[in-house]
């Protein structure tokens, strides 16, 4: 009986301490939304405060016609989802190859695939950029994702999961007279699908804030994603110190996701974990 | 029945072609590439390619700005990677208890993770804006306040180096929790009942337990550390005075902004050998310690 205070003290202490440094994390987003809907009058030295008198959406007006975040979204999805598209092709084949079926030097040909991992794609920015100029594929969507489409991680990650598929079930295919692909289809998918989940989770937040590699390959709005759009309109505005005008950007560049994310917190939250354990 | 042993020798194959295509083109070749280019002088001055042997590697040796570069990526690894991990691990424990404020906490620090990093460099670069910035205004009791923070050659690497841990803390401390979840409850009880104190079970139970996640955690930070450059391209350019140029910024900086090949092709060769001997240290710690069941 006498611990029961002693814990309820304990869990205040643990809310107040936690929750202040949980406060410190939020700030600033919590500032970059409550300054996109500052009027542009209210500046100087309120502008640090989370207070907004009247509040407005002048800035999001003019930030949206300041850059084309139109064509800069459209070009973002296509992007993202044209890179998730090819990749689940790609990564099934070979996770499938690698998990279920005997050939000579597998075991080499996965180490090589694992090399991939090490040698993160944005550390080869140079040598791609090369290449992509000389495919002609500067200034496209395309050369944007072209080196994205086969994915280390996914193989490895799908990978795993068909290792654990039970051999009855595929056996039982078989019998149907499920070829390869009916099988891998029939079978072997529709129980990956948690796996599938998290990785088009990950790989979409991963490419839909990439900036280097699409700000290399575009040098005109044609094929620009919001990333490359909002760091150019940033540089901008910072000039003038329209800070307001830059919540407002950035706050268009980041919302869909963390909507995204907030209608659906847990699967996002596992899938990053998964990611992390089954890597 | 001859037929259908060819299929299935022939099939494996056609199943990683599409994979080994791209892979080829993106991450093998381009590695060939770079070591062979870094052993030519190439810009836009030089008219055809010559091959100058080593050359490049002792220039870049020589390079001063080369040597800032080195020394700007260690103390951001030495800065970032021991402190966000520490961080994650921190927060893992306190944030692994049932609780209806969990939830909301662990949302608070993982955010983050999700922004892209020029848009976190962005809200950031207000924060440290001098004068009116969130820092100055905030922490003035602190700091005394009229700080430049990206303005000083003394400050700004450490600044950039704040906004890089807030950004991955949150991602990290999943790990610790998944980690945590892997831990049987009995070892607690059993150490509980033996009347060990709480640094004494975190000695001789968590963190011990929690080896490969520590160390799968300090891989991924150590590669990020060396390949950070998002933030750096918005919120310094690398100033002042190359004191935020990171090794990943000089590559951009060398192959697109002073178009000069032989270097950027040996700086990406440097990279790449930075990022295997990182991996390869792990793996061999990792083959080690973790036992993968099959």
């Amino acid at each position: 009986m006498r611990r029961r205070p002693l814990a309820i003290l304990g869990t205040c202490v643990w809310a107040l301490l936690v929750g202040a440094l949980a406060f410190v994390w939020v700030f600033p987003l919590l500032w970059a939304f409550t300054t996109s809907l500052r009027p542009p009058g209210q500046l100087g030295s309120q502008i640090a405060s989370l207070w907004v008198h009247h509040p407005s959406f002048a800035n999001f007006t003019e930030a949206w016609s300041d850059a084309p975040f139109l064509r800069l979204y459209y070009n973002t999805a296509v992007v993202v989802f044209g890179i998730l598209a090819v990749q689940l092709v790609t990564i099934t084949l070979a996770a499938y190859a690698f998990a279920r079926l005997e050939f000579w030097g597998r075991d080499l040909l996965f180490r090589v695939f694992l090399l991939q991992l090490m040698v993160a794609p944005s550390a080869l920015i140079f040598p791609n950029f090369q290449t992509i100029k000389s495919l002609g594929l500067l200034n496209t969507r395309l050369g944007i994702m072209i080196p994205y489409f086969a994915s280390a991680f996914g193989t490895f990650l799908l990978r795993q999961t068909f290792r654990a598929v039970p051999r009855d079930l595929e056996d039982a295919a078989a019998i149907d007279g499920c070829g390869s692909l009916q099988t891998i289809w029939n079978v072997f998918l529709p129980l990956a699908k948690p796996t599938l989940v998290a990785f088009s989770i990950v790989s979409v937040v991963y490419h839909y804030n990439e900036f280097l590699w699409p700000l290399i390959i575009t040098d005109t709005e044609r094929a620009r994603t919001v990333t490359v759009g909002l760091a150019s309109f940033t540089q901008s505005a910072e000039s003038g110190a329209q800070w307001n005008l830059i919540a407002a950007g950035t706050v268009i560049v980041i919302l869909p996701l963390l909507v995204v994310f907030i209608l659906f917190q847990r699967r996002f939250v596992e899938s990053f974990m998964y990611s992390g354990i089954k890597g | 029945m001859r037929r259908v042993r060819r299929r299935w020798r022939v099939q494996p194959y056609l199943f990683l072609l599409p994979s080994l295509v791209f892979l080829t083109t993106f991450t093998y070749y381009p590695i060939l590439f770079s070591l062979r280019q870094s052993l030519y002088q190439a810009s836009a001055t030089v008219a055809r390619p010559t091959f100058i042997g080593l050359w490049n590697y002792a220039n870049l040796w020589a390079d001063p700005i080369f040597g800032q570069v080195l020394e700007n990526s260690l103390e951001f690894l030495a800065g970032t990677v021991p402190v966000t991990v520490g961080l994650a691990l921190l927060l893992a424990l306190l944030l692994n208890r049932p609780h209806f404020l969990t939830t909301v906490f662990r949302t608070a620090f993982f955010y983050p993770t999700l922004l892209p990093l020029v848009g976190a460099a962005a809200i950031w670069l207000f924060v440290y804006t001098p004068g009116y910035g969130l820092m100055d205004v905030y922490l003035r009791g602190l700091t005394g306040g009229g700080v430049n923070w990206l303005g000083s050659a003394h400050l700004a690497l450490p600044a950039v180096m704040i906004l890089t841990i807030w950004k991955n803390a949150g991602y990290y401390m999943l790990f610790y929790l998944a980690g945590l979840q892997t831990i049987p409850a009995e070892l607690f009880e059993a150490g509980r009942l033996e009347g060990a104190t709480w640094s004494q079970q975190f000695r001789a139970i968590t963190w011990p337990l929690l080896g490969p996640t520590t160390l799968f955690v300090v891989l991924i930070a150590s590669i990020n550390a060396f390949q950070s450059v998002d933030q750096i391209w918005l919120m310094t350019g690398g100033g002042p005075d190359n004191r935020t140029n990171l090794l990943l910024f000089y590559v951009y900086l060398v192959a697109f902004q002073f178009f000069d090949l032989g270097k950027a092709a040996t700086l990406t060769v440097f990279l790449l050998a930075v990022l295997m001997a990182i991996a390869a240290v792990s793996f061999g710690f990792l083959e080690r310690r973790i036992h993968y069941e099959v």
